[in-house]
């Protein structure tokens, strides 16, 4: 039964909301940030663990029972949405969101499953989903890794998100008995994770090379395509709550810089020109966030409107977040084109969210096909 | 008499019932039915007792408004009388005195008088505070003359809300006084303004020494500014507050097209189509989103970006629809001088719809100024220069 979707922030949600912005505020400061992403550990896994594990973020959508807190996608929604705006280096997307959903998508009863979420959920183990960052939900079962008669896994992917933080991989694979998802340590033997160099320097992807890795089902046949497809749109439509944050904080950002900065003996932010595109700006913030929270909504009450939800939000959102960090880079001028400012972070991120988990244009294709507008 | 009352969702369905009793929908005179409903108060509820209304909260007018459709009872046309519902009713409550309340709301609510709006001018659009219509006291009596431009329903209209210019010598915004104009009093001239759809859905109204006794002003003299600012806010609140059903208005008759005719089908124009669908679907979401913040309270900036982005959707959908249409969009439906009381773009065909979006983005605030207000008001940017703002109204360049 469809009832109608709330749109707006609950004041749990806003509370939610001011604790990790603090979190952030007080550790992902943009020069630190800046900082870390010419390091030798570009993923901040002290700031990791107080979010997932103090603030209880990695375990926000999971289950009471199997370790989590039983809240929803909304309020994981919010945490990207945070993320977004502050671009930390955690590994939120490949754990939380990606690893985490596919595992809620398999059989829970599953001993490996009832064994691994409890640890996901409580920040003590990091996941990642071993499909390229660009994969769309929708697609076919990927077939890059294959199941050997041992049972131990082959094969090679490339573009991981957040694989090179990660302890666990979410694997899915195709053996004998069809497709299955199987949880692989990354430590083990016979595991390569190659990190790459990203364009987006605050999230990270990696090659993922098995060779007779060992590894463990977590859904067989019957359940792996679903996990799969679970993760995949849940985190589609997750994500246009990070693209709303990069885009809030992009615009925010460069109306103060064109309040403070004077040209011609004026605030640059006086020219109407100027005015004027800042203001279509605060347009498509407003719909990016009316798409983001119908989607985080539709995902967390299980809607059957969900995937037409989620693809409408990618798309739009992922248009809006190159956008706005673009417009960002042009306004701020001479500024904007330099290492040292951060809205080349934000431009990055915002590029590299447009190709995750499907483009606008694979989404558009999709919702042809759920809306009845097929060429 | 009292203002307000204490009255909830069930007294009200009680009264409702009451009034349906005595004056059964099916057996009464449609008129005497509404000025019955008016009398017992159910006409808009959050208006004072003996204006039409209860002193009842605002969201409980939908209560009554259920109640009486599905009695079949007759309503009050409101599209064909939406000026005086949306606009002067709100600005006579806030200004007039209960004289003026108590002659103009009862007629005005029952749609027996037709009221239109006498603000924009030929060289005052935008400015709207730079409008020049004079305004001379004689006596009890102030002398008017001038003209008006972009009147929806003046030639049916009875009576006008109208902006003048009372004290030329003094800056623009100080020197105005607001009236309610007699459009039957010698002297008012409406004469059809034919728009580029063909038809004359708007009027020019001309003014000439029209007589307007001094008990027909709204507010103070000088004030006419303020007393404007109530009526335009009112038409704010009125803009978007509808629920929109997903493909909705505008783009319901491209899809429905694109559906029913595969052999117009190209690849461009279903890219076209789908990347303005995900835009209508968001816009209706932001539309929905801000409704919610209103029901709670919380009214967010979002209203000013929702006319500016639904103008710009609609000229884009109806654009596409001509190029969808092929040798058929060639084609207009009637090119005739029409006279219509209310706007109708489902009624006619793709090539009225492209003409007639050219006006939403021009109606009720243009782009430009709304991009200037959600620029300053919202984000807050500087303010555009206000070269006029100390310089008498007669000295203005124009």
């Amino acid at each position: 039964m469809t009832t109608t979707p709330d749109l707006l922030y609950s004041e749990v949600e806003e509370d939610l909301r001011s604790s990790v912005r603090a979190l952030f505020a007080a550790n992902a400061e943009a020069s630190a940030v800046l900082a870390r992403t010419e390091s030798s550990e570009p993923y901040d896994l002290k700031l990791w663990r107080t979010l997932a594990a103090d603030l209880g973020a990695a375990g926000l959508a999971v289950p009471e029972e199997l370790g989590g807190h039983g809240a929803s996608v909304r309020e994981v929604a919010l945490v990207l949405e945070e993320l977004g705006r502050s671009v930390a280096p955690v590994p939120f997307l490949g754990s939380v969101v990606l690893a985490t959903s596919a595992l809620l998508g398999a059989d829970t009863a599953n001993t490996v499953v009832a064994e691994l979420l409890p640890r996901l959920a409580a920040g003590e183990l990091i996941g990642a989903l071993a499909v390229p960052l660009t994969t769309q939900p929708g697609v076919a079962f990927p077939e890059a890794v294959k199941v050997n008669t041992e049972g131990t896994l082959s094969g090679r992917v490339g573009s991981v998100v957040d694989a090179s933080a990660a302890e666990l991989l979410v694997v899915p694979a195709v053996g004998p008995d069809g497709p299955g998802l199987y949880a692989v340590e990354s430590a083990a033997a016979g595991v390569s994770v190659s990190p790459v160099v990203s364009l987006d320097l605050t999230r990270r992807i990696a090659d993922v090379t098995l060779e007779n890795a060992p590894a463990r089902l977590v859904a067989d046949a019957e359940h792996a395509p679903a996990a799969l497809q679970h993760a995949l749109t849940t985190g589609a439509g997750l994500l246009a709550s990070e693209q709303l944050g990069i885009a809030d904080w992009s615009l925010t950002e460069t109306v103060r810089y064109l309040k403070e900065r004077y040209q011609f003996g004026r605030q640059v932010g006086s020219f109407q020109a100027l005015k004027h595109r800042l203001a279509n700006l605060y347009v498509e913030v407003v719909n990016a966030r009316a798409a983001a929270r119908y989607a985080a909504d539709a995902l967390a009450t299980g809607s059957e409107d969900a995937p037409i939800a989620v693809a409408v939000a990618k798309s739009r959102n992922s248009a809006i977040a190159v956008h706005v960090t673009e417009e960002a880079v042009q306004l701020h001028g001479g500024i904007g084109m330099t290492w040292e400012h951060p809205a080349h972070l934000y431009l990055k991120r915002a590029k590299s969210d447009e190709l995750a988990l499907g483009t606008p244009g694979k989404h558009r294709a999709t919702l042809a096909t759920l809306i009845d507008l097929q060429g | 008499m009292t203002d307000t009352t204490t009255v909830d969702a069930e007294q009200l369905r009680g009264l409702v019932r009451e009034l349906l009793d005595a004056h059964d929908p099916a057996k009464t005179d449609r008129l005497e039915f509404l000025q019955a409903r008016f009398d017992a108060g159910l006409a808009w509820v959050h208006f004072p007792v003996g204006l039409g209304g209860l002193g009842a909260p605002r969201s409980l007018q939908s209560v009554v408004e259920k109640e009486f459709a599905a009695a079949g009872a007759p309503d009050n046309n409101p599209r064909r009388i939406g000026i005086g519902l949306g606009m002067a009713a709100p600005t006579v409550l806030a200004f007039g005195t209960q004289e003026q309340r108590e002659r103009f709301l009862r007629p005005l609510w029952t749609g027996e008088e037709v009221w239109c709006q006498l603000f924009s001018e030929p060289g005052a659009g935008s400015d709207l505070a730079a409008l020049g219509t004079r305004a001379v006291r004689d006596g009890d009596d102030w002398i008017v003359t001038g003209q008006k431009v972009w009147t929806s329903v003046a030639h049916i209209a009875r009576f006008a809300i109208l902006v003048t210019r009372t004290d030329p010598d003094v800056p623009k915004h100080q020197g105005m006084t607001y009236f309610i104009c007699d459009m039957e009093a010698p002297g008012v001239e409406v004469r059809p303004l034919r728009q580029i759809t063909g038809e004359a859905e708007f009027n020019e109204v001309f003014l000439t020494d029209v007589r307007i006794p001094d008990s027909r002003r709204l507010g103070k003299v000088g004030e006419g500014w303020k007393v404007a600012q109530t009526t335009l806010m009112n038409e704010r609140v009125a803009i978007g507050g509808n629920e929109i059903p997903r493909e909705g208005a505008l783009l319901g008759k491209v899809t429905e097209t694109w559906r029913a005719r595969p052999e117009l089908r190209t690849p461009e124009l279903q890219d076209r189509l789908l990347k303005l669908w995900v835009e209508a679907e968001s816009l209706r979401l932001a539309s929905g989103r801000l409704r919610q913040q209103m029901a709670v309270g919380a009214p967010g900036p979002e209203g000013s970006v929702l006319k500016l982005a639904f103008s710009e959707l609609n000229q884009a959908l109806s654009g596409l629809e001509i190029e969808l249409m092929g040798e058929e969009g060639l084609r207009y439906d009637d090119w005739t001088n029409r006279r219509p009381e209310k706007v109708d773009f489902a009624g006619r065909e793709a090539g009225y719809r492209y003409l007639r979006a050219k006006g939403n983005s021009i109606e009720g605030g243009t782009s430009e100024v709304l991009r200037n207000i959600i620029a300053e008001r919202v984000l807050g940017l500087p303010s555009e220069p206000r070269v006029d703002k100390d310089v008498a109204w007669k000295d203005l360049p124009r």
